[in-house]
């Protein structure tokens, strides 16, 4: 469903990707992990068109997500790392554009969305707008809205960050659900190593933008001989603290969470 | 439904539901029309041109329909990182249907922004030439707006941090309010810079083209100047900002 090939991407003289390649098959989920600045984000933006590769091949679903942008985004859905939702919007209406956005036709969305929303235990706050909504509601918004137009791929960039331990194993089970019924291949980056234990099928480990293992958590706990896979992540990662340069986002983000503190 | 007008819509639904900014950006015009409107009006008078209160309505609906259609693009920084933008950038629809959606909602947020203080001013006691002034004022404000929600949207799109945007708010959107002649009359006998940077001024001819239609006084230029003027620098702004739109990285 999604094949890497030598992927490669260089920012000046820095390289934040360099030669990943890896597949994941159909109904999988694969998860990719690594520390701060390791590169996760950089390829996930590549495999969803929003960054241009510096070499190397990507096929999603058989596609080429450069060579036909438009038909590649229909078929994955993406839950970025910060918040994508309109909260003076409500969570129906955050849908109903979300559904207009992908071409989905008029007679299947308000279903759809309608089964979404209940699965996702949003159904009876449908009218609220998102702003009410608690971090793990929008959360599950934002999944649900990327389930909306029925991808074969979905992408979830740290979708746990900041959440209770609840919020976030009752958000999982609602991934692995719809991964088993409706068979979406789902891609996800995550720090939370016992998260990945559980709910990946398979992981690959990324670090200074090089692919250091993959495998089965099972087959990476053996490789390196650690009992769960946060001492195989330390292992193949090390202990070193990575420090990255705040960019212009880390400082507005930064800023979003001193202002949604303040409004407490 | 097509994504432009879904867009378009949100926008709209934004602006009705937040009253408090409504409210909030009605205060700035308030200020200047009955501060400087009744405060300034005695000398004004007294110096021989006319009743103040006629002369800076068109000003202050000018600068309502500046700020509210410039800060709708340059919204476009915090929108990028923690906002809808991106889930619209991701979206199989091209970046010009998008720019364009949003370009029409700001511009029809500001041209709101803009009746309504129309309305006030009305209230206060500005009284235009003819009824049949309003709409081609009304046209002059479609104009501004469009103009700078499609320059909001170029200089949004480049912007990389909070900073940025408060050197455009001082050095470029405060700049082009205080040139536009919305306080003072252009047709007098100005220092040459200051002459020369009033008549760079793209509001300086929206300004004096609802001056033109309310008939007020103290006008600078000729009312078909001031359309054309503003009708090409609209659609260069448009293609401008929708380039710069389509080049965005998230």
């Amino acid at each position: 469903m999604i094949r890497v090939r030598n992927l490669v991407k260089t920012f000046g003289n820095f390289t934040a990707v360099n030669d990943v390649s890896f597949e994941v098959a159909e109904g999988e989920i694969f998860a990719f992990l690594g520390p701060n600045g390791a590169g996760k984000t950089t390829t996930i933006k590549m495999l969803t068109t929003l960054l241009k590769p510096t070499s190397g091949s990507i096929e999603l679903d058989g596609l080429n997500p450069q060579a036909k942008q438009n038909e590649a985004r229909r078929r994955f859905g993406i839950v970025f790392q910060d918040p994508s939702l309109d909260g003076d919007l409500t969570a129906w209406e955050n849908m109903q554009i979300h559904a207009v956005l992908y071409h989905v036709p008029h007679k299947v969305w308000p279903k759809r969305t309608e089964e979404l929303l209940k699965l996702f235990e949003l159904w009876d706050r449908r009218d609220d707008q998102v702003k009410k909504f608690s971090g793990g509601m929008k959360r599950r918004l934002e999944i649900a809205r990327g389930f909306l137009h029925t991808p074969r791929i979905l992408f979830l960039d740290e979708p746990t960050l900041g959440l209770d331990p609840q919020s976030r194993n009752q958000l999982w089970s609602h991934v692995k659900r719809v991964n088993e019924t409706e068979k979406v291949t789902v891609m996800l980056t995550t720090h939370y190593m016992d998260e990945a234990d559980r709910v990946a099928h398979r992981v690959g480990i990324i670090d200074h933008g090089k692919l250091v293992a993959q495998g089965t958590p099972a087959e990476i706990k053996q490789q390196t001989g650690a009992a769960d896979l946060e001492g195989a992540f330390l292992k193949l990662t090390g202990n070193t603290i990575r420090d990255e340069d705040a960019d212009p986002a880390a400082a507005m983000r930064q800023f979003a969470q001193m202002w949604q503190q303040n409004r407490r | 439904m097509s994504a432009i007008y879904i867009l378009w819509l949100r926008e709209l639904k934004r602006y009705t539901r937040s009253r408090a900014q409504i409210i909030a950006s009605l205060g700035q015009p308030m200020l200047y029309l009955l501060v400087l409107g009744f405060g300034l009006g005695p000398i004004f008078k007294r110096a021989g041109a006319g009743n103040y209160l006629q002369f800076i309505a068109p000003g202050v609906i000018g600068m309502s329909v500046l700020f509210s259609s410039i800060f709708s693009g340059l919204g476009l920084l915090w929108d990028r990182q923690f906002g809808f933008l991106k889930e619209t950038l991701v979206a199989p629809v091209s970046r010009i249907q998008i720019m364009i959606g949003r370009t029409l909602g700001g511009a029809t947020v500001a041209c709101i922004q803009g009746l309504i203080v129309m309305i006030i001013c009305l209230i206060a006691g500005f009284r235009p030439a003819s009824l049949a002034a309003i709409p081609v004022a009304v046209g002059f404000m479609i104009l501004i707006a469009f103009l700078f929600a499609a320059l909001g949207m170029a200089i949004g799109s480049g912007l990389q941090d909070m900073q940025g945007f408060q050197l455009i708010m001082n050095f470029l959107v405060l700049p082009i309010y205080f040139l536009s002649g919305a306080m003072f009359p252009l047709n007098t006998d100005l220092a040459l810079p200051l002459k020369y940077a009033t008549r760079i001024d793209p509001l300086s001819y929206g300004i004096d083209g609802m001056r033109n239609a309310f008939g007020s006084p103290n006008t600078a230029f000729n009312l078909s100047l001031d359309l054309l003027v503003l009708v090409v620098l609209a659609c260069i702004l448009m293609v401008y900002g929708a380039h710069r739109f389509t080049k965005i990285e998230v």
